[in-house]
């Protein structure tokens, strides 16, 4: 038996917490004195809300499934989410959960920003943090700390997967890349790391500009990428602002490839037919070819009526790789799971191979995807806009040779 | 060459002007005629975006294109008669109360129907493609924008200014008081101007869902924008807006022209200077309830 919490139920309490920001009450999915809770949080409102809403969907699928099949260790998972809404109150609240609410560890989250205040709140209260959807290398870095851990691919991880691929279009040597920025720390991290790419693989700049994360008319922009005429127009973009990108860009009709370094599925279902183009990487995507991953898109698919994203995989995959380890360990205790997957735990995280979190930064290592956007005529329906390019990387090779380099900037290990 | 690259955005500025006069114009409507500073009218950007995408699914992007403001315009007469109405004679504070929380509500309703995530919306086929004159390309569907916008001004413009019902709306924005003692019965009147101006923002919405992410938080992206426009062109003017659309447009282009991360607070400088030298804005005039 299990409660669903209702759809209209969370966001009246997303709303509601919004207005509070910071003294909403929580909403509960079942009080039970011997459950084991699990803190979930994430941003519902704002300009990442969108990503929000489908990790919602993920890790209620995944508690659904975890106490049909008899909970851990015979106790029910109870997740107590909330709206992250921003740094302060993401801190605030993730503080509320451990201390008052006594969640066993905290998920979630996408911006970076309030990701880091999260973590730092997790490694105060010696409680695991598992980020679902941060990509800033910098978490990963000087910012790491040894209950932060990282389930969403770094910048450097994205970087590389679809690096791959503009190498083997010959996309970088030699050629001029033209890149808009989000102003902001995300879109600063990525510039960063995809210069360092670009000019270790003989490419340069067309041009480098930071487009301020209020923009929603990119006709300025178009124009001068129009005169610039690179080889390539490259997104370091974030949230609804790829799916502005994407609908101007088609609309001004400009022939210059497209590739990103940072994307989700769901904005570019949400730029609409005709609009979608070029090379994008992701942390998982519908069409991945393994048993547990075509398992997940059904299941999905069949619960809420429509096709699973990245984000959905990762708050799914962290609350059962939490259940699986307290399941092994039969201990709900966060000393011992921290232990447990920073010594190297196996996980089936819907990939052709394993995954498992490294002990120098607590990334996951693993494998990840690059797509190519379909042409508009081949669509089959809405949702069916890319195809898959493959897998960074290949068989044969490591699966460390994407994560973030070992710089020694982060000292956990 | 650069002087041609600046010229080019300059007039791709004008285009973009249309843009920021669509999603202004209704504002500083209600704004000059009702008092009201409604920054729910972000929400009734949003309803007209969601409508549009609802409606073409069924009648089409011009059937869409024509009952969207409709619809949304008679959303407004009910939010006028319910909650507007309260408001045109007590503190500013109250209504800006009023129409924040409005805002909230309307969001948070579309996230509840349709989801936090951006519906996918397109430029109807027949209206993509781009005109180039000369070296220089525009969105042909953007041209389509600005016809739009120029019919939406002049027509507001011949409704407020030539006609008897302006006349009415004009004497009651100066002093109601003495309107009501001519006999005449404001109440109508201010809620044929909300219509009016909140048809105009679901006329922007209609207008701006193809190039623009549709999603809930669609009306918190613009409503800034929108209100630097109003507050640049003058509070209570008719021509302010329209000059000051067209100079926020001129402007942000060619900012990011030099200097792309400037681009957005090019808008907000720019009003800061035009407030320096003109407290009330470019063409603002003395409107007697405000001083």
């Amino acid at each position: 038996m299990h409660s669903k919490l209702s759809r209209r139920a969370l966001l009246r309490g997303a709303a509601g917490s919004a207005v509070l920001a910071g003294i909403g009450a929580p909403a509960i999915v079942k009080a039970q004195t011997d459950a084991i809770r699990i803190g979930h949080l994430t941003p519902l409102t704002g300009f990442l809300g969108p990503l929000g809403e489908y990790a919602v969907m993920g890790v209620k699928l995944a508690a659904e499934e975890i106490n049909a099949g008899g909970g851990v260790m015979g106790r029910r998972i109870e997740l107590v989410m909330e709206d992250s809404v921003n740094p302060q109150t993401a801190s605030a609240k993730a503080e509320r959960l451990i201390e008052r609410d006594k969640v066993a560890m905290i998920m979630g989250e996408i911006s970076s920003a309030s990701g880091l205040a999260i973590g730092q709140v997790a490694n105060r209260l010696k409680t695991v943090f598992i980020n679902t959807g941060c990509n800033s290398d910098a978490l990963r870095g000087a910012s790491c700390n040894p209950y932060m851990f990282h389930i969403e691919g770094a910048n450097s991880m994205y970087v590389m997967a679809v690096g791959q691929y503009l190498l083997r279009e010959n996309l970088v040597k030699d050629k001029k890349w033209y890149s808009l920025t989000a102003d902001y720390a995300f879109g600063h991290d990525l510039l960063r790391v995809a210069k360092k790419f670009m000019e270790s693989n003989g490419g340069q700049f067309a041009a480098d500009e930071l487009v301020p994360t209020d923009a929603t008319d990119f006709s300025p922009y178009l124009l001068k990428i129009r005169q610039a005429r690179p080889d390539l127009v490259v997104s370091n973009l974030a949230g609804n602002q790829i799916t502005n990108f994407l609908k101007q860009y088609s609309e001004y009709g400009l022939a210059f490839p497209v590739a990103g370094f940072g994307f989700d599925t769901v904005v570019a279902w949400g730029a609409g037919k005709g609009n979608f183009s070029g090379i994008w990487p992701l942390v998982w995507h519908h069409l991945v070819d393994t048993p547990s991953s075509k398992k997940y898109v059904d299941t999905f698919q069949k619960k809420y009526g429509k096709l699973p994203d990245n984000q959905s995989w990762g708050d799914y995959n962290s609350l059962k790789i939490v259940a699986q380890s307290m399941t092994e360990t039969k201990s709900a205790d966060p000393q011992k799971l921290a232990e447990h997957l920073r010594k190297g735990a196996k996980f089936d995280v819907m990939k052709a191979r394993e995954a498992y979190f490294r002990p120098y930064d607590n990334q996951m290592v693993m494998e990840m995807y690059a797509v190519r956007a379909k042409e508009p005529a081949k669509m089959k329906d809405p949702w069916d806009i890319y195809d898959a390019l493959g897998t960074v990387p290949g068989p044969n090779e490591d699966l460390e040779i994407i994560a973030p380099p070992k710089d020694g900037t982060c000292k956990i290990g | 060459m650069q002087i041609v690259f600046i010229i080019e955005q300059v007039l791709n500025g004008l285009l973009v002007g249309a843009y920021y006069l669509l999603i202004a114009l209704g504002l500083s409507l209600i704004f000059a005629l009702g008092g009201i500073v409604n920054l729910a009218h972000g929400g009734f950007y949003a309803i007209g975006a969601y409508l549009a995408v609802v409606l073409a699914e069924r009648i089409g992007f011009a059937g869409a294109f024509v009952v969207a403001p409709v619809v949304v315009g008679l959303i407004g007469i009910v939010v006028e008669r319910l909650l507007f109405r309260r408001f045109y004679r007590s503190d500013p504070i109250l209504s800006l109360l009023l129409t924040f929380g409005l805002a909230m509500v309307i969001e948070q309703g579309l996230r509840i129907v349709f989801g936090a995530t951006p519906l996918p919306f397109s430029i109807p086929p027949e209206l993509r493609g781009q005109i180039l004159i000369g070296d220089f390309i525009y969105s042909r569907y953007r041209l389509l924008m600005l016809f739009v916008a120029i019919t939406a001004v002049t027509a507001t413009w011949f409704v407020v200014y030539r006609t008897a019902f302006g006349r009415v709306i004009r004497a009651g924005v100066q002093n109601p008081d003495i309107v009501g003692a001519l006999g005449i019965a404001l109440g109508p009147y201010m809620t044929a101007i909300a219509a009016l101006g909140v048809g105009l923002a679901g006329l922007a919405g209609v207008l701006l869902a193809p190039i623009a992410g549709v999603h809930p938080a669609m009306g918190a992206e613009i409503l800034t924008a929108a209100f630097v426009v109003v507050v640049i062109g003058g509070l209570g003017s008719f021509w302010g807006v329209i000059v000051a659309a067209v100079l926020v447009g001129v402007v942000r282009g060619v900012t990011i022209y030099f200097n792309p991360s400037w681009g957005e607070a090019s808008m907000y400088l720019l009003m800061a200077l035009v407030l320096l030298v003109r407290p009330r804005g470019l063409f603002g005039e003395r409107i007697e309830k405000f001083e």
